[in-house]
């Protein structure tokens, strides 16, 4: 897992986040140094150690299926930049 | 004594017994603030009018809750329907909380008056309060300095009397670093003890809410109110809720408290550790037993934390895309335009750093390298904790490496800040408990606060509070106050 470098336009891009090409080098370097602080974790034995995604011990929550009110429309949208008819408005996607 | 010198308790039996009211109290913290805020700016938002209505409510009320008319602060990451809730984050500006966190739910359910809104580290990452893209907020010990982070402006209100007490929140120290180096106690609890229902997610797995109050009682008080199951956060625990008050007093002859060998390494200031070794002495007077335990995989927590943490948050922040709430970038020529422009523009550089890197550990080649091997580590420290608590029923650490740095020392070395949580953070990987209280000073005449962290296995709580207050009763840090 060892990392000279990191595409950060390409990762910039899954992340959809526009990066100037300063903060493109800027985090370059910065990041390749956390990289090479993390790369302590390959020296460390995993054999037949299972992943913690969460430290609660719960799984499987169930509840009953109950109709109860939720956030009334006007409100949900209520903070949105643009609205049209109680939607949030975007820029058109489809031609 | 002036009434914003009170503790949260004292205030507390004083507005219920009437000897004051709670419009009184609420009027002595605002001309507190309005005092020592220009130095301290601890606050992004001041509820002036909203407050003072609140107490005058309360005091037409009969008493009730345990909080009945007394101020509490919250930091800007927990919503309160109708009031701004901006992460300290410019992409959140003019947004406004449609709904209560149920921590405000149940703040409000016991009396409690809502104060104004802390500031803290963006989004909650960082640990000096300096990534907060409205304002830096000084330790009121060295307004030169930082007040620890990322719920630094709910610490430096408390030490600076604005406040009775203040929520934070905790992700790798994030309540715990702060109360230490700005001398009040900082309780993280438990994963799932508290629900998270209202709180803007950083890191789902690790987020936790808390109290920063001036005494260890208070926090007790507080934590009773916060804690239990809430449907509305299918990973908070059903486990029943103990009156946390009652264990205060019981004292820690007989306990065992683990002083972790890995937590004493170089690096550390002398004078934080000269002062967490004088902190252990005073336990093995008060009758306590000191034994010596191992935490091996301690060195890798804060590697294993940066790339879960930003994992999840890379995940989280995805939902400010300017399309629901929030700041939109101007004039978008389309959709993908619109998403990247807006989060360029209304995020700040912590968090653009943060996405990156949480988004480049979960992409494809690299999940398995950085994302699943974080995990798997996660599982090695998590067993730490387990066995240490085998032999010991809590931990002594100090809370952080150092004293409270310089504004400025250093923001422009990431790596360097996050070593500031290399303490704290293997905590919220092991979702134990944890709190910080006040145990001496460092830096001479100029005096900077140190935290003696105590850990406690996981909902044990009572035990943590217990040692906390034992310590707190008999040796009295916590009264000295910050001049300003």
């Amino acid at each position: 897992m060892k990392q000279d470098s990191i595409d950060v336009t390409y990762v910039a891009q899954l992340a959809r986040l526009d990066l100037s090409a300063e903060e493109v080098s800027k985090f370059q370097s910065q990041l390749v140094q956390v990289l090479e602080y993390v790369e302590q974790l390959g020296r460390l034995n995993v054999d037949g150690i299972e992943p913690t995604a969460h430290a609660s011990p719960r799984t499987n929550v169930f509840r009953e299926d109950v109709v109860a009110p939720s956030l009334p429309v006007g409100e949900a949208t209520a903070n949105a930049p643009q609205t049209l008819n109680d939607l949030f408005r975007v820029p058109r996607v489809v031609e | 004594m002036s009434l914003h010198s009170l503790t949260l308790s004292q205030a507390a039996e004083a507005i219920r017994k009437k000897e004051i009211s709670s419009a009184e109290m609420v009027d002595a913290l605002l001309a507190r603030m309005e005092r020592v805020e220009p130095k301290v700016r601890a606050f992004l938002h001041i509820n002036t009018d909203d407050a003072r209505e609140q107490a005058r409510r309360r005091d037409s009320e009969s008493p009730q809750g345990a909080l009945h008319g007394v101020p509490v602060a919250l930091k800007d990451i927990l919503s309160v329907k109708g009031q701004p809730c901006t992460c300290a984050s410019k992409i959140l500006k003019g947004y406004v909380a449609p709904y209560d966190a149920t921590v405000v739910t149940r703040l409000r359910e016991a009396g409690a008056v809502l104060l104004g809104r802390a500031n803290m580290d963006e989004f909650a990452m960082g640990s000096s309060t300096e990534n907060s893209a409205y304002q830096a907020t000084r330790n009121p010990w060295d307004l030169e300095r930082i007040p620890g982070g990322s719920s630094g402006g709910s610490a430096a209100a408390v030490a600076a009397d604005e406040c009775l007490a203040a929520l934070g929140t905790d992700t790798g120290g994030s309540i715990r670093q702060p109360a230490a180096l700005c001398g009040c106690v900082g309780l993280k609890p438990t994963y799932g003890r508290v629900s998270r229902y209202g709180l803007v997610a950083f890191a789902s797995s690790l987020d936790q809410i808390g109290p920063l109050t001036k005494t260890v009682r208070d926090s007790a008080i507080l934590l009773n109110v916060l804690s239990g199951r809430d449907p509305r956060d299918s990973t908070s625990l059903p486990d029943p809720v103990p009156d946390c008050t009652q264990a205060l007093e019981k004292g820690v002859k007989g306990m065992k408290l683990g002083l972790p060998r890995e937590y004493f390494v170089k690096g550390m200031d002398p004078e934080v550790e000269r002062v967490v070794r004088a902190a252990v002495g005073e336990f093995t007077k008060m009758g306590a037993e000191i034994v010596e335990i191992s935490l091996p995989h301690t060195g890798h927590a804060v590697a294993t934390y940066y790339v879960i943490a930003t994992a999840e948050a890379s995940a989280n922040l995805a939902r400010f895309d300017g399309v629901r709430y929030g700041f939109r970038a101007k004039d978008p020529t389309g959709l993908l335009d619109l998403y990247g422009r807006t989060r360029a523009e209304g995020f700040g550089n912590e968090v653009k750093r943060r996405i990156i890197l949480g988004t480049y550990v979960l992409s494809s080649g690299y999940y398995d390298a950085y994302y699943l091997r974080a995990q798997k580590a996660r599982t090695l420290i998590r067993r730490d904790f387990e066995q240490a608590f085998q032999k010991c029923d809590a931990i002594l650490t100090p809370t952080s490496p150092t004293p409270a740095f310089k504004i400025g020392e250093k923001t422009t070395d990431p790596l360097q800040m996050y070593l500031a949580d290399i303490f704290t953070i293997a905590t919220n990987l092991a979702g134990i408990c944890g709190i910080s209280i006040p145990c001496g000073f460092a830096g001479g005449a100029n005096k900077l606060p140190v935290g003696l962290q105590i850990l406690g296995p996981s909902l044990g709580e009572e035990a943590i509070l217990r040692v906390a207050n034992a310590y707190e009763q008999n040796t009295g840090w916590h009264k000295e106050r910050p001049q300003l």
